[in-house]
């Protein structure tokens, strides 16, 4: 008996029997469908965090420093020793982070306040929309300018900044340089709602004279190792004690979340698959009350010459057929769950194509897998005894 | 008569040698033998009713003739080719190719159409769709219900059931048919048009087997062979038969 044949006739017993096919390939659709569903978010968590920690750079190395009475990491020293090693790195920046209700007239918002050099813009690659950046003059003369984030403009000034205008941060009068081309879609958290100053003003709103973190940019991936290198000795020439500093790099910060998220992944895919392994038993548990059902069927069957393997393909061909249309339909359902929670988590997450593939495989290999017992059981069946049977 | 039937049967020669069959079935710790020591031969284009009450061994006799079974010792062969000890698959191929059984209960599979159930036994020996269509039709126009191909069997009436079933036998051009109890569902007039139908099919020359319990019935044929107890302890033609029966 020839394939399609064998196709056929599972298609008229799945067609003769609806509800009982449907039931059965419901565990088939839940376990395709939450596979494909978790590992889409989980992709989906993965862009986002690769994603944010990418606008950091993979490039940079951000240091932290403790600095003490008597053993200071001085700005123009830190300057002048990125100047030097200009073979590995390719500038540096000061980088004052805080937290400040910034004020427009009446309305406010809370935003991260960063205190950065006059280089800043140039090391992340960011373009500014309208206006200049902070200059090495603002710096110097602690001037109070800053640089918007698209974000506080939508919010603070209805996306429409005329030059002369103010802003007030942590009631402080700043005035508005320039803004920054839009990067996040303009939401907030992202990296448009945000605002830089210079980072000698930043210290003076901190309250505190000295710089404790840089963020230094390596003259290119091959260099992040010896940057990182450079500055360990820089560092500890000065402060003499390794915990006084710390060096991240963040190529390294990102290969652990790809490792943490690819872990998370294997194991809430490997929650998934027991479901797959519960609808499997489910279709072999049908199958086997098929078999007995149609014992008179096969009996008919095999007088007319239908040999063991006949028998075993028309079984088998039933179990995959419904394993693989409940795969299918598992497919679409998870994909369109994946979307959609997608949109609710605002996650970007779409349906990969592995975990289709994936899913469409093990259905198929599951129906076959788990087919196989109950049809051997119908292929081995004597032709006497199940003619016999009603 | 019987002159010109023995010539026939001499130039066409044995279609079944059965030689010292016996079958044991184990039931538990017992032995029951269905057949004890049947040896018998069937030429080609003979038309012999086995007759016996139930328990008597015909069914099983039956399955071995149809390549249903194979016997726990002797030698059955069929058109030359030595049956008893074939596996499974062998077996198959010979129910497929070689005979055609018609059952009590017709044995129409319910959710195929009549067209598909008759040309089922083509699809098993890999012949393409369209000829199997074909041979089929020709079939279903050789017992008269070629309009109901269409039909599923629920749709029929019993005796159409039958003449489908009949179609199904005759599809592969067997050289054997066997019926097991034809006309056990039907009522008199059917049983009468089928039985005539076999003789018929007997008349163009094919050889026909039909095991019964039925006296009338099995008169219908030109041999009768009785069994009892897993025994024969009949075998000659309808007159010998009746002869003894009345004896």
């Amino acid at each position: 008996m020839r394939l399609g044949q064998a196709f056929k006739l599972a298609w008229q017993c799945i067609l003769g029997s609806k509800m009982r096919s449907f039931l059965t390939m419901l565990g088939m659709i839940i376990g395709v469908g939450s596979v494909i569903t978790l590992l889409g978010l989980m992709q989906g968590v993965t862009n986002y965090l690769v994603g944010t920690f990418s606008e950091l750079g993979t490039n940079s190395l951000i240091v932290n420093i403790r600095n003490t009475d008597t053993r200071v990491v001085d700005v123009e020293d830190v300057y002048r020793f990125t100047r030097e090693n200009k073979k590995v790195f390719q500038g540096v920046t000061p980088s004052v982070a805080a937290s400040y209700t910034v004020k427009n007239k009446n309305s406010s918002v809370s935003t991260s306040v960063t205190g950065v050099g006059e280089d800043y813009l140039e090391l992340k690659s960011i373009d500014l929309a309208w206006g200049r950046f902070i200059s090495y003059a603002d710096i110097k003369n602690r001037y109070n300018a800053c640089v918007l984030g698209t974000y506080i403009v939508d919010k603070l000034y209805d996306g429409k900044i005329n030059p002369g205008d103010t802003i007030r941060i942590n009631g402080q009068v700043f005035t508005i340089v320039g803004v920054l081309e839009e990067q996040a879609d303009t939401v907030q958290g992202s990296s448009d709602d945000c605002i830089y100053i210079p980072y000698s003003v930043a210290c003076r709103l901190a309250g505190n004279s000295k710089i404790s973190s840089y963020t230094f940019v390596a003259a290119g991936t091959e260099h992040v190792d010896g940057a990182e290198a450079a500055l360990d000795d820089y560092l500890y020439g000065i402060l003499k004690d390794v915990d006084l500093y710390s060096i991240m790099n963040m190529a390294e910060l990102l290969d652990v979340i790809n490792q943490i998220t690819a872990m998370m992944s294997s194991i809430l895919g490997g929650i998934a698959g027991i479901s797959l392994l519960v609808a499997g038993i489910g279709i072999m548990n049908i199958m086997l009350v098929s078999v007995v059902e149609r014992t008179k069927e096969i009996g008919i069957r095999k007088s007319l010459g239908a040999k063991r393997r006949d028998i075993m393909w028309q079984f088998v061909i039933e179990a995959a057929t419904i394993s693989m249309l409940g795969g299918f339909i598992g497919i679409v359902i998870g994909s369109a769950a994946t979307t959609a929670l997608g949109t609710l988590f605002k996650i970007e997450a779409a349906p990969t194509m592995g975990s289709i593939l994936l899913a469409f495989g093990v259905s198929a290999a599951i129906g076959i897998g788990f087919g196989y017992a109950p049809a051997s059981k119908a292929a081995k069946l004597n032709p006497i005894d199940a003619l016999r049977s009603e | 008569m019987k002159k010109k039937n023995q010539a026939e049967e001499a130039c066409r020669g044995p279609l079944i040698q059965l030689i010292d069959i016996h079958k044991v079935y184990y039931m538990g710790t017992s032995e029951v033998y269905a057949n004890n020591g049947i040896s018998l031969t069937i030429n080609e284009g003979e038309f012999v009713a086995i007759i016996g009450k139930s328990g008597s061994g015909k069914s099983t006799i039956m399955n071995i003739i149809g390549a249903l079974d194979v016997p726990s010792s002797g030698q059955y062969i069929l058109k030359g080719k030595d049956v008893s000890k074939m596996n499974d698959n062998e077996l198959a191929t010979i129910r497929n190719k070689m005979i055609g059984f018609i059952f009590q209960q017709y044995n129409l599979l319910p959710k195929e159409r009549l067209i598909n159930n008759v040309s089922l036994p083509l699809l098993y020996s890999g012949m393409g769709a369209e000829a199997r269509r074909e041979k089929a039709m020709e079939a279903l126009k050789k017992v008269g219900i070629e309009d109901k191909y269409r039909n599923f069997p629920n749709q029929l009436s019993g005796g159409q059931q039958q003449r489908g079933a009949v179609a199904r036998a005759l599809v592969t051009n067997p050289s054997l048919i066997l019926a097991d109890e034809p006309t056990g569902a039907l009522d008199s007039r059917t049983s009468e048009e089928l039985l005539s139908f076999l003789k018929q099919l007997n008349e163009e020359g094919n050889t026909i087997v039909l095991i019964t319990h039925d006296r009338s019935v099995a008169e219908r044929a030109n041999r009768i062979i009785s069994i009892q107890d897993g025994k024969i302890t009949f075998d000659g033609d309808v007159g010998e038969y009746r002869k003894q029966v009345a004896g």
